[in-house]
């Protein structure tokens, strides 16, 4: 952080401490909301969802090769091949911003060109392993699976869209050697990698399977009542693989890996809990912002309330997975379900910051072109999605 | 000539551990070295590395996408 930053947070914190009427009763509403919500992430989420899922990010991080996913951005590649991986790729490559960006102008530049280039740059941190667990989880499975759908249809879409509207342009390409990721030697089969993950997996479902309802059917359940013998006995498991799979050196990355995401995204998340449940408070719960003005931005299912909320996704700035209490908060003051999808898929792949990062490697024309292009998709799929629950 | 060495890499922890790493090497090699840090990420997909952090050492690319050990840049910096 430069000084000047520091010096800004440090007078806006003082002033904040100076100027807001603590005492009203609606700010302690609020203050009180902040703190529930913590509360409420705290014992519902953190050990059974969040926890599993940072392990599963590390072990995608550190066990899955870079290098065989990259070959299919190459210059020569098959463009149906660059495409559909560019589009799922996310999941492996972009948890971790050191990736993401050098990535992009490495394909823009040298690679398969814009088309992949862009559909990497919107699905990495759309569909990362953590944000679909968590959309799922805290804002319910039909938004993660839409999320997951939506970003991947789109990755595609956008990329065509980007290499059909700049087909002329290739003057920014080089070519030149590509230097991939080094293929590491391993000592277990992609069989064995593969049952690892999903055990981890498996280990996330069962420890944070939601209790049923009372309509529902028995199998659930019974499901539920067992759900800690299972999730012991999975553990077991996967303590068995550990042992004899892994090497102790793997086993140490793994964990650092894993303690790396845990250390860069807690906090700010806890930050995002806070502000949102201050701002916007529990589901049912009002705080800062009275619900009328949400329910008159973003409510229903209208144009109006889609395209609102995407363009207001597209410039905002969420750290990585704080768009779900943000979201957790608007849905409760009765934001539309259409509107929330379009704000998750415009929001976190865009942002003020990013668009000007973006800006330096595409120029001002195509950089328009690619927020617009996600803007008016962002929209439409809010209008279908808001239309059918 | 002092031998050139490259860090690539946008400002990561990552990127700035390999830079460590790749100082501590020289020192303790008794090598001298220019050692360039490449923040700018259009000049890092200029050297067509796929993923940062990366080294490379008199126009050679002898690391991509992870963080060397000590043991490998002081093998690659004496010769």
């Amino acid at each position: 952080m430069k000084e000047k930053t520091k010096l800004f947070w440090l007078v806006a914190l003082y002033l904040g401490a100076y100027f807001i009427p603590w005492s009203d009763p609606t700010v302690r509403q609020a203050g009180f909301e902040s703190f529930m919500m913590l509360q409420d992430y705290a014992r519902e989420h953190v050990l059974t969802c969040l926890v599993p899922a940072f392990f599963i990010a590390g072990a995608i991080a550190v066990f899955v090769s870079q290098a065989a996913v990259l070959k299919y951005f190459g210059a020569n590649a098959k463009k149906v091949l660059a495409y559909s991986v560019a589009s799922v790729s996310g999941t492996v490559l972009a948890v971790c911003s050191c990736t993401v960006l050098p990535l992009f102008a490495g394909i823009y530049t040298r690679g398969a060109g814009i088309g992949p280039a862009t559909a990497f740059l919107y699905s990495g941190p759309a569909i990362n392993v953590l944000a679909i667990v968590m959309t799922a989880r805290i804002l319910g499975w039909q938004l993660g699976l839409a999320r997951v759908v939506g970003a991947i249809i789109f990755a595609v879409v956008v990329g065509l869209t980007m290499a059909f509207v700049f087909r002329k342009d290739d003057a920014n390409r080089a070519a030149g050697n590509l230097y991939l990721p080094d293929e590491e030697a391993k000592s277990r089969t992609l069989l064995q990698d593969a049952l690892y993950l999903l055990m981890m997996v498996l280990i996330l479902v069962s420890a944070s399977f939601a209790k049923p309802g009372l309509a529902d059917a028995s199998v659930w359940k019974i499901l539920f009542s067992i759900k800690w013998y299972v999730t012991g006995i999975l553990l077991l498991v996967l303590a068995w693989m550990l042992k004899s799979w892994f090497k102790k050196d793997e086993l140490t990355s793994w964990v650092d890996a894993t303690w790396g995401f845990a250390k860069q995204i807690f906090p700010l998340l806890a930050i995002g809990v806070i502000v949102a449940g201050f701002l916007l408070g529990r589901p049912g719960h009002p705080a800062l912002i009275p619900e009328k003005y949400i329910v008159a931005l973003v409510g229903g299912n209208s144009l109006w309330a889609n395209l609102f909320a995407s363009v207001a996704g597209a410039l905002m700035y969420f750290a990585t997975l704080t768009e779900v209490p943000i979201l957790q908060g608007l849905l409760g003051s009765g934001m539309g379900q259409g509107p929330a999808l379009s704000l998750l898929l415009a929001g976190p792949a865009l942002s003020l910051p990013n668009m000007i990062v973006i800006n330096g490697i595409l120029g001002v024309k195509k950089t328009a072109v690619f927020v617009l292009v996600i803007v008016v998709l962002s929209t439409i799929a809010g209008m279908i999605y808001g239309a059918l629950v | 000539m002092n031998m050139e060495i490259k860090v690539l890499g946008p400002g990561c922890p990552k990127c700035k551990q390999a830079e460590s790493i790749v100082m501590d090497a020289l020192a303790e090699a008794g090598v001298a070295a220019d050692v360039e840090k490449v923040t700018d990420v259009m000049k890092i997909a200029g050297y067509g590395v796929f993923g940062t952090p990366a080294v490379i050492i008199d126009g050679e690319v002898k690391s991509v996408g992870k963080i060397p050990t000590k043991a490998d840049v002081m093998k690659w910096v004496k010769k």
